[in-house]
């Protein structure tokens, strides 16, 4: 069966919808040329986009139902320097940081795919300790509201009790996925440093090959979760 | 694309990407235990499925003991009515339908059908049924935690499932909730695997029209559980935040036993919003892959090509869809605006069009088929009989103005009863014997199939029937007795009694099913590869029961659609779909 086996690149794939068309009525794979990895990973986010989606319709119908004044959110995440309060400076650090690691996310990727193994090393440690950094600035904003502003879960002192709790929530479930995220840039960033990549080592998790493509793979997901961190930052902090 | 010129393999195209590394487990942990293998896997959830539904299946007997025979059972009491009703509701629906069709069926017959050696990712398969078989523990465990397991019904709508007063409010909630999410993390990876082997592992020849619907009624209803699901991840999380940390997302200020509860500002409404927009899809989830498994069932016991291939297809298709904007036909008397209602009402009605299209071709594939009535093929026809009877009741159910009246009584009961379980537990039974020749490689024991059949049959009819006929006189669902109100003739009581009667006799049957599955495994009649004539590849196997990697050397390429039966010209009356056109004339 050798001979037949052929390369996914050495696929012709027309252009345009005809060519959607084309791949959808074909056999073997619906996404020509993607890898098995690459296709979950995307169905996944799409599953976890409904729940980010839910998590944030939520937040709007209890911020519309509930009946105490909701904070205002230039006072309550204003930070002072010098007795003068910086409204939403810290977020405004914060999706800094965040955006910027997806910038040396992307580049990791490209540099994946040439096999140019350090920098590929260097920019996923950059990555992930861009993201350590967010986390580590949300742990700071929440032991501030905490401790300094007498924020919880179940009330506050500045309005709707709904207030602790959606923040904390939402919050709390996407510093989650950072956390994820920046775990798995270290586990990968081993991974390429000791080779695994180059020489297709069977990976503990999936039991299957090592190769670059799991670099993309888990920039679809870190991409996915400074998406989600517009919108959390959108509803958040400017409504 | 370049055709390369072999003569067996000139009408495919050549492979794409290399074979599938499989991993071949040496110790005896794992190869049964911790197994990577799909066709394990697949049994390991059937297993456990039908195991907790056993429970389930108890659960409605002692129901029933109480409404025939009021307060004669003294250990039945109101409280534990109401756990019962909610922890059979729960564990029919989720634990048991749905992961017995995706987490069963899919695991099973999805590789072999399209012609992969196992799913993607083996490993996260196997782990995805070791999580769900985790919330099946948690969820066990609710029973005999202080307070018994959760009596909110298996809504679970708040606040009244976490304030004192409801059974299990203390730890069963909480057990509930966790088991919930924990199911969902487990289901999501099994379900991303099905998913990708369907559109990315499919073997040369096999498109996606020419895959088997069951296939496609499974694939459909694992995207729309990965879609619906997050929604009753993220309600299980605030409700469980509700309980815990006493946040109010679905708490308004109440007053409960006398005193305020700790709570102010939620809204219990959100909560239901959430419920159903995983409630309805979770209906589809489990109906479809039952509409694709019985499209082939009757295709092969009629032997006639399905009626209408695309249409079927394309009905699974827009019923998926629609089945995401139909969910507050759940929540008529919840309130809402009436333009709301309107739009919900249109939009259930609309779905009716291409589920009764699917019933049309369902009946016009065995008209003037050749019907052989083996035990697969009477559970098919007892499908569609419980289901036009579900489908017509849930024409008056999604009319707001004729829901209104029929909201909480045992018509609804009836309806989603016939409709989304009685239903698809028939396509249950009847896959289950269509497929155990080939699972086990034995036969299962006639005699006690079709006692089987009978009784579960003409009993279930006796159980779901009268109960319309109570819903409309205004018999309350849930309701722990009925005696003593004036608006109810005592022969209500009677009919009570009757069903419960009948729905023993129909519980002890499943015993019998059970036991012929158990006993025929080990001692039934050797089955050959292909017992029914059937043209999909998984009875195309080498070995039968199928080995690890499910084919032989080489994966099987695919020539035809799967419902090449009674073709004119052919000495046999079926090709099976790795036949070359060559090798098909006669």
């Amino acid at each position: 069966m050798s001979t037949e086996t052929m390369a996914p690149d050495s696929l012709e794939l027309k252009p345009g919808l005809a060519g959607f068309f084309d791949d959808w009525s074909s056999d073997q794979r619906a996404f020509k040329g993607v890898p098995w990895g690459k296709a979950m990973m995307w169905i996944f986010l799409v599953s976890d986009t409904f729940i980010f989606g839910c998590f944030l319709a939520s937040y709007m119908t209890v911020r519309v139902s509930t009946l105490d004044p909701w904070p205002s959110a230039s006072e309550v995440f204003a930070l002072s320097f010098g007795g003068a309060p910086i409204p939403l400076i810290l977020i405004a650090i914060m999706t800094f940081v965040l955006i910027t690691s997806s910038g040396t996310m992307a580049l990791a990727v490209n540099y994946g795919y040439r096999k140019n193994k350090w920098v590929t090393f260097w920019l996923l440690i950059a990555t992930a300790l861009l993201g350590a950094t967010f986390v580590g600035m949300q742990v700071f904003e929440w032991s501030k509201l905490i401790f300094e502003e007498g924020v919880r879960p179940w009330g506050n002192p500045m309005g709707a009790a709904q207030f602790g709790s959606v923040f904390f929530m939402v919050t709390g479930f996407h510093g989650f996925h950072v956390s994820i995220g920046v775990i798995f840039l270290f586990i990968f960033s081993y991974k390429v440093a000791r080779g695994h990549l180059d020489d297709q080592t069977q990976g503990w998790f999936t039991k299957r090959g090592g190769n670059y493509e799991e670099i993309e793979i888990l920039g679809l997901y870190w991409h996915f979760v400074d998406l989600v961190w517009v919108f959390i930052f959108a509803f958040f902090y400017l409504w | 694309m370049e055709y390369t010129a072999h003569d067996e393999t000139s009408f495919v195209r050549p492979a794409e990407v290399g074979e599938m590394e499989l991993y071949h487990a040496k110790t005896w942990l794992g190869k049964y235990v911790f197994s990577q293998d799909a066709k394990t896997i697949a049994i390991q959830y059937a297993g456990t499925a039908i195991a907790i539904g056993m429970v389930a299946l108890v659960l409605s007997w002692f129901m029933r003991l109480q409404l025939a025979w009021p307060n004669t059972f003294t250990f039945i009491d109101p409280a534990y009515y109401l756990q019962a009703v909610t922890m059979h509701g729960m564990i029919m629906v989720v634990y048991l339908l749905t992961a017995l069709f995706l987490g069963g069926f899919g695991n099973y017959l999805i590789p072999l059908m399209v012609g992969a050696r196992d799913m993607v990712f083996p490993w996260l398969n196997m782990i995805s049924f070791w999580v769900y078989f985790t919330a099946v523990i948690l969820l066990a465990a609710s029973f005999f935690v202080g307070g018994g397991s959760t009596g909110a019904g298996w809504t679970l709508y708040p606040p009244q499932a976490i304030l004192p007063g409801t059974p299990g409010s203390e730890a069963g909630i909480l057990l509930m909730l966790a088991s919930l999410a924990v199911f969902i993390i487990g289901f999501t990876m099994g379900g991303l695997n099905y998913v990708v082997t369907i559109l990315q592992a499919r073997t040369r020849g096999m498109t996606l029209m020419r895959m088997p619907l069951t296939v496609w009624g499974i694939f459909v209803a694992t995207i729309l559980a990965l879609f619906a699901f997050p929604a009753l991840f993220v309600s299980a999380i605030m409700m469980a935040l509700d309980v815990l940390l006493g946040t109010s997302f679905f708490m308004p200020a109440i007053m409960t036993m006398g005193n305020e509860a700790n709570h102010v500002g939620g809204n219990p409404l959100l909560f239901q919003h959430l419920f159903w927009f995983f409630g309805h899809p979770e209906v589809y989830i489990v109906a479809l892959p039952a509409f694709g498994i019985v499209s082939d069932l009757i295709s092969i016991h009629a032997r006639k090509n399905i009626f209408g291939y695309r249409m079927m297809v394309w009905a699974i298709v827009i019923i998926g869809a629609l089945s995401f904007v139909v969910w507050a036909h759940h929540m008529y008397v919840s309130g809402m605006n009436p333009y709301f209602g309107f739009f919900f009402a249109t939009t259930t009605l609309i779905i009716a069009v291409p589920t009764a299209l699917k019933v049309y071709n369902w009946v016009l594939t065995l008209w003037r088929g050749n019907i052989h009535l083996t035990v697969p093929m009477l559970f098919s026809i007892a499908f569609l009989l419980f289901f036009i009877n579900g489908g017509m009741t849930g024409l008056f159910l999604g009319n707001a103005t004729v829901s209104m009246p029929l909201s909480d009584t045992l018509f609804v009961v009836a309806h989603f009863h016939m409709v989304m379980a009685v239903a698809p537990v028939m396509v249950v039974c009847g896959a289950i014997y269509h497929w155990y020749p080939k699972i086990t490689g034995r036969w299962y024991h006639e005699g006690m199939a079709r006692f089987h059949f009978w009784t579960t049959f003409v009993g279930s009819y006796l159980v779901f029937l009268p109960m319309h006929y109570l819903g409309i006189m205004g018999v309350p669902r849930r309701y722990f007795e009925i005696s003593g109100t004036t608006f109810l003739p005592d022969s209500a009581q009677s009919v009570n009694a009757s069903i419960t009667i009948a729905a023993l006799v129909v519980g002890f049957a499943q015993i019998v099913f059970i036991y012929n599955l158990i006993v025929s495994a080990m001692n039934g009649k050797k089955a050959p590869g292909n017992p029914w004539n059937a043209t999909t590849l998984e009875w195309q196997t080498e070995t039968t029961p199928p080995g690890h990697g499910n084919f032989g050397k080489e994966l099987p390429c695919v020539y035809r659609w799967a419902y090449d039966y009674s073709v004119p010209g052919v000495e046999d009356d079926f090709i099976p779909q790795n036949v070359p056109p060559r090798n098909a004339q006669a």
